[in-house]
């Protein structure tokens, strides 16, 4: 199989507009995590979201009107706004720009979303009650639907290969780069735009969440303090939105145009747990049969294994879970192995979780640097892995491995390299 | 203009972010105006929802400019 590597990179994230402002706050320790605005949330249970830091643009805010006229704004949920302002800057970062035909139909996208348009879903139904059928608008479904995120890319750029959404939940963002990179190096393109979106802050989702016990309730006067991955205190994830997005290109086709490298994808791997809808298997056999699978087509060991991105939701059962299985897998590299959980200071961006993951695995290997698990105080757990608790940790990081597990039990893990 | 004719131009405008001196009577809104064939599905449940009026399906085919709006709304209204 063809080589694949990432050459672009593209983020709106809770701590701001674009990669490196996000990195540079992750690195800096900062919460994206707050009391949601824009909504009623004095009945919710859980009144804590990583929201957007909406803006007029300057200052790492991010402002859509950037990306879209109002008028387009208008007719799609936030994720394709997201989803597009993420590709818009993964492409320019890759300095990809397919004009002729031949460029064009070997460029695809493959942008996924965990549950896409909730929010104009709620609105509509609203509508379709208040006022009837005939005040539902023709933009109603193709500003919902998930693929429409990679529709308005492709469109956007003149992408014309293949053009796909992956839907699985909270893996979506991880499984959507590592199909992309499959079809890279297959042959079916030679770069795919891939990554995952979501913008379901509100308070259908925070209800619905809360109703399957799995947000926190428990820290909704001290935000920040709410996703804290394998502290005795954690009680349950905290949401989040925006949107992730890589460059994958074919190996060659990436020296040969002069692009920059920033890492190659090496494994990918893919378990479901046929268990339960929302809770993870508790023997963890999931997610140590997606990370095996991942390290068997990557060809190495578990000592090569530097720094994983842990899923690490910050939920009772799930975190315990992984770390078990992670220790499972590694044996006794585990003492030299360092894992952190970056939702800890972005929150779950749900369906994109996984690409802004596999961004912040990528951007650990370029700088050598793991980025630390905030609100790591106390933790619930004997390991010898390095939790990276509150700063981040100088190292040598060449193989990254980032976990993503979602409801209905599928899981997704993804391995990455630096390139010599 | 009439009333109905700013009312028409004004939900123009905002719907399809268009500059108003091109918001003329003989202006097309799919030709001149950008739309495509949902814009003018939405501008027309636009009309609809401003005018407090139904715009059967067959009519509002044949509403393609500004002026065709305009004049449909008026006899509507009379």
């Amino acid at each position: 199989m063809r080589r694949v590597v990432v050459t672009g990179m593209g983020m709106v994230s809770p701590l701001g507009n674009g990669v490196e402002t996000t990195w540079s706050n992750i690195l800096a320790g900062k919460s994206g995590a707050k009391t949601p605005t824009g909504f009623e949330t004095e009945d919710l249970a859980c009144r804590v979201a990583c929201q957007l830091p909406f803006g007029d643009g300057t200052n790492g805010t991010f402002n859509p009107d950037d990306v879209l006229p109002v008028k387009e704004q208008r007719k799609v949920d936030p994720f394709i706004v997201y989803a597009v302002a993420a590709a818009d800057e993964a492409l320019a970062d890759a300095n990809w720009k397919p004009e002729s035909y031949e460029d064009q139909i070997s460029s695809g996208v493959m942008i996924g979303s965990g549950i896409g348009g909730l929010l104009g879903i709620e609105k509509a139904a609203y509508d379709l009650q208040a006022k009837g059928p005939r005040r539902i608008s023709p933009f109603f479904i193709p500003g919902r639907l998930i693929n429409l995120a990679s529709g308005y890319v492709s469109i956007r750029h003149g992408l014309k290969g293949p053009n796909h959404a992956v839907v699985t939940a909270c893996s979506t963002g991880a499984h959507a780069i590592g199909d992309a990179a499959r079809l890279v190096a297959l042959g079916d393109a030679d770069v795919m735009v891939a990554g995952g979106t979501e913008s379901p802050i509100g308070r259908l989702a925070l209800a619905g969440f809360a109703a399957c016990r799995a947000l926190s309730t428990n820290f909704n006067d001290e935000p920040e303090k709410a996703s804290r991955p394998y502290d005795k205190d954690r009680d349950g994830f905290v949401m989040g939105e925006g949107a992730g997005v890589v460059v994958l290109e074919e190996y060659e086709h990436a020296k040969a145009r002069g692009a920059k490298i920033y890492a190659e994808v090496i494994g990918y791997g893919m378990s479901g747990d046929a268990y339960h809808i929302t809770a993870p298997s508790e023997d963890g056999d999931g997610a140590f049969r997606c990370m095996s699978a991942a390290m068997k087509r990557a060809d190495i060991t578990p000592a090569d294994i530097d720094y994983v991105n842990a899923h690490g939701t910050s939920t009772p059962l799930g975190d315990e879970i992984e770390l078990r299985a992670i220790e499972r897998l590694v044996g006794d590299a585990a003492e030299g192995l360092t894992m952190s959980s970056t939702k800890s200071a972005v929150g779950h961006l749900l369906g994109a979780a996984g690409a802004v993951e596999a961004i912040f695995s990528t951007l650990a290997i370029r700088d050598q640097v793991a980025p630390p698990t905030l609100n790591l105080e106390n933790p619930s757990v004997d390991t010898k892995i390095d939790l990276v608790p509150k700063t981040p940790k100088k190292m040598d990081i060449k193989v990254a491995l980032s976990n993503s597990f979602g409801f209905g039990g599928t899981n997704a893990s993804l391995i990455l390299r630096a390139v010599d | 203009m009439s009333d109905i004719a700013e009312r028409v131009k004004k939900i123009v405008i905002e719907h399809l972010g268009v500059d108003a001196e091109k918001v003329t009577e003989s202006a097309s809104f799919i030709d001149d105006l950008g739309a495509d064939s949902l814009d003018t599905v939405e501008l027309v449940m636009a009309f609809e929802e401003e005018f407090g009026t139904e715009i059967p399906d067959d009519a509002a085919e044949t509403i393609q400019t500004v002026g065709d709006a305009v004049s449909f709304l008026t006899k509507a209204a009379n």
